[in-house]
């Protein structure tokens, strides 16, 4: 149980990168954070910061009241579950959840106690004695998280842990995580590049790029008012459809195409326009044509992706854009259908800037 | 059928005449060592066992001989031994943990330092052999076994090898001993030691082999019979031979020649499947 504090954290490696940023962050006790970003944006750097895995050029780390900038690793107080698990691979089970608590000093008839406690949370029992090499990849993931809840830590990093399963492995540990974090209530760190998982664990997600926090809130918060044209693309499956435009007064033009009903925009700038793929819909009045390219049936709703007329990307072809229906929708390929959109949910973006401006 | 039994016999004949040609000369030698000197001197070289096995292995092993009639063969089995065990276990010590320091600790040197230790391989014993009998009789260590297998102890094929399979070792393993609380000394006895256990059993049965058929710098460096190994007291023994006005004693050399080749077979014959894994296998 613990809270964790950054207070303008920075970190600066010896040929000059800099990976982080002057973070600030204050976590709460129990809450379950996700970093997100795309590779090498800092969110690793972050999180081994945080486990003592990497010294801090400037700045501070709290967990609680106590300033853990040079506590050791295993002072700290704080348990890791890896991407490649790195469990020890010549000790049993037991010998990999056992090992921190015998270098910690605890009884045999602790530690025993403890593992089993914890082997049991995760339906390891059987497997105490095997080898990390006779277990399948979804069992060494539950024996890493056996080695990391069997210390009772203040704070849980995870790295990445669930990129070596596959896909449906991954969602059933995804879930497993969640109500065992739940179950615990200790504060956890989760590191992910997938904005799926970032959505669905979080209570809150740190969105990283560049080393700086984008933003951070609620998942959902993210998703809905995004501060900044980074967090709009990369939060959203599929992506937020992105329309480079410029505002005359009275319309955002693209090309040919004139859509109406803004206020208030900087008038000859550089704008984009993002409107998510589930805000469009099919509307015989509407503004924007588009041409469908292709189909793709997901079961529950249909993603369609198509040219739109009059519209150019940075490169001159037409705009691609995709539109999200239910199921019982379903254009044909080679169809042109007229569309409209969700005004209220329309978001812009000064370009240059990236700063969200309605 | 027959176009494929003559292939087989074709092929076979052909291993059976490799193998002859390999193991004929040791065949020689041993039934040679069971005749009397005797028999040797006027017949030569022996292809059948003759009648004297225990008489000549037991004088060779247990019956006092050499110059100061004080050396046994068994003795200088002994000396051989702790040259052969002490020089793998030395190299074996000593490499892991130059390999160690070389991976895992990040001086400023460590390149250079390495790189260092490898030119060494280019150096072979023999260019310094002048200057370590120095050294060593300078330490007054002439003549003891520690000065036969101290000199000998620094590896630089052992750093190397151990230096790249450190290397292969995934850091997150390292990390994961850090957030267990293990500090340098226990992440390298209690993690490190036991993954490279197959890597250390193939260092070590080469290095025993090798440091067994050490045979110049035994001979610079013992001067007391007490202290010779086999390698060297075949050799004296030849030389016995060519100068003394007695009947050579043929029978003795052959003995004590397959005395000399029995142990490093052993070992390997023993240990070859762990060998062969510490050669082939790649920690997952």
């Amino acid at each position: 149980m613990a809270e964790v504090k950054l207070t303008n954290v920075n970190k600066v490696y010896s040929n000059g990168a800099h990976a982080v940023r002057g973070v600030n962050m204050e976590i709460a006790d129990g809450e379950f954070i996700v970093f997100v970003g795309p590779s090498g944006c800092g969110k690793s750097t972050l999180l081994r910061m945080v486990a003592g895995l990497e010294t801090v050029t400037e700045g501070d780390l709290f967990i609680d009241e106590n300033r853990i900038n040079d506590v050791s690793p295993a002072e700290r107080n704080v348990a890791m579950v890896f991407q490649n698990y790195a469990l020890y691979p010549h000790m049993t089970v037991r010998g990999n959840m056992s090992y921190g608590l015998k270098n910690r000093g605890d009884s045999k008839e602790e530690i025993e106690q403890k593992v089993i406690a914890a082997a049991k949370t995760l339906h390891i029992e059987d497997f105490l004695d095997r080898q990390p090499n006779q277990l399948s990849g979804g069992q060494r993931q539950r024996v890493a998280m056996g080695r990391a809840i069997v210390r009772n830590p203040k704070v849980f990093l995870f790295d990445e842990p669930l990129s070596n399963l596959d896909a449906k492995l991954r969602v059933q540990m995804r879930i497993e995580i969640k109500k065992l974090q739940r179950k615990m209530g200790v504060t956890s760190i989760y590191v992910t590049h997938d904005q799926t998982e970032a959505m669905t664990l979080a209570d809150r997600l740190a969105v990283i790029n560049n080393g700086q926090i984008e933003q951070m809130g609620k998942p959902i918060e993210l998703y809905k008012d995004p501060k900044t044209l980074f967090v709009a693309s990369f939060i959203g499956s599929p992506q937020v459809n992105l329309l480079l435009v410029q505002y005359d007064g009275k319309f955002l033009k693209s090309g040919s195409l004139e859509i109406g009903g803004f206020e208030g925009l900087p008038i000859a700038e550089e704008l984009v326009l993002g409107l998510r793929p589930e805000h469009l819909r099919i509307d015989d009045q509407g503004k924007l044509t588009m041409k469908i390219d292709l189909v793709e049936q997901h079961g529950a709703d249909n993603l369609i992706y198509g040219s739109l007329e009059g519209a150019k990307n940075e490169d001159g072809d037409d705009l691609e854009l995709c539109l999200r229906l239910n199921q019982d929708q379903e254009p044909s390929i080679g169809d042109t259908i007229k569309l409209s959109y969700d005004h209220s949910n329309a978001l812009v973006f000064n370009k240059e800037t990236g700063n969200r401006l309605i | 059928m027959l176009k494929l039994s003559w292939h087989a016999i074709s092929g076979h004949l052909i291993l059976i005449l490799g193998a002859i040609f390999m193991t004929a000369p040791v065949w020689v030698a041993f039934m040679s060592s069971t005749h009397s000197a005797e028999t040797l001197f006027r017949e030569g070289l022996q292809a059948w066992p003759g009648g004297h096995f225990f008489e000549n292995y037991n004088e060779v092993l247990f019956v006092e001989g050499g110059v100061m009639k004080r050396v046994t063969a068994s003795m200088m089995l002994w000396n051989s031994l702790l040259l052969g065990i002490g020089f793998a276990i030395g190299k074996v010590v000593i490499s892991t943990l130059a390999a160690y320091a070389i991976v895992y600790f990040r001086f400023r040197l460590a390149t250079p330092l390495f790189w260092i230790i490898f030119m060494t391989l280019l150096l072979p014993l023999e260019v310094r052999i002048i200057p370590s009998y120095e050294v060593v009789a300078g330490m007054g260590l002439l003549d003891t076994h520690t000065g036969l297998i101290l000199p000998l102890i620094a590896s630089a094929t052992g750093t190397f090898y151990f230096r790249q399979f450190y290397k292969s070792v995934p850091e997150e393993l390292l990390e994961a001993a850090r957030l267990d609380g293990a500090n340098a000394w226990q992440f390298f006895i209690d993690i490190l030691i036991p993954i490279s256990k197959t890597m250390i059993a193939a260092i070590l049965i080469i290095m025993f082999v090798v440091g067994w058929n050490q045979y110049l710098w035994p001979l610079i460096m013992t001067t007391n019979e007490d202290n010779y190994t086999l390698v060297i007291g075949i050799k004296q023994i030849y030389q016995v031979l060519s100068e003394g006005g007695e009947l050579p004693q043929f029978q003795k050399a052959y003995a004590l020649t397959i005395l000399a080749t029995l142990p490093p077979v052993i070992v390997v014959l023993v240990f070859q499947s762990w060998f062969v894994k510490g050669l082939v296998e790649s920690e997952k």
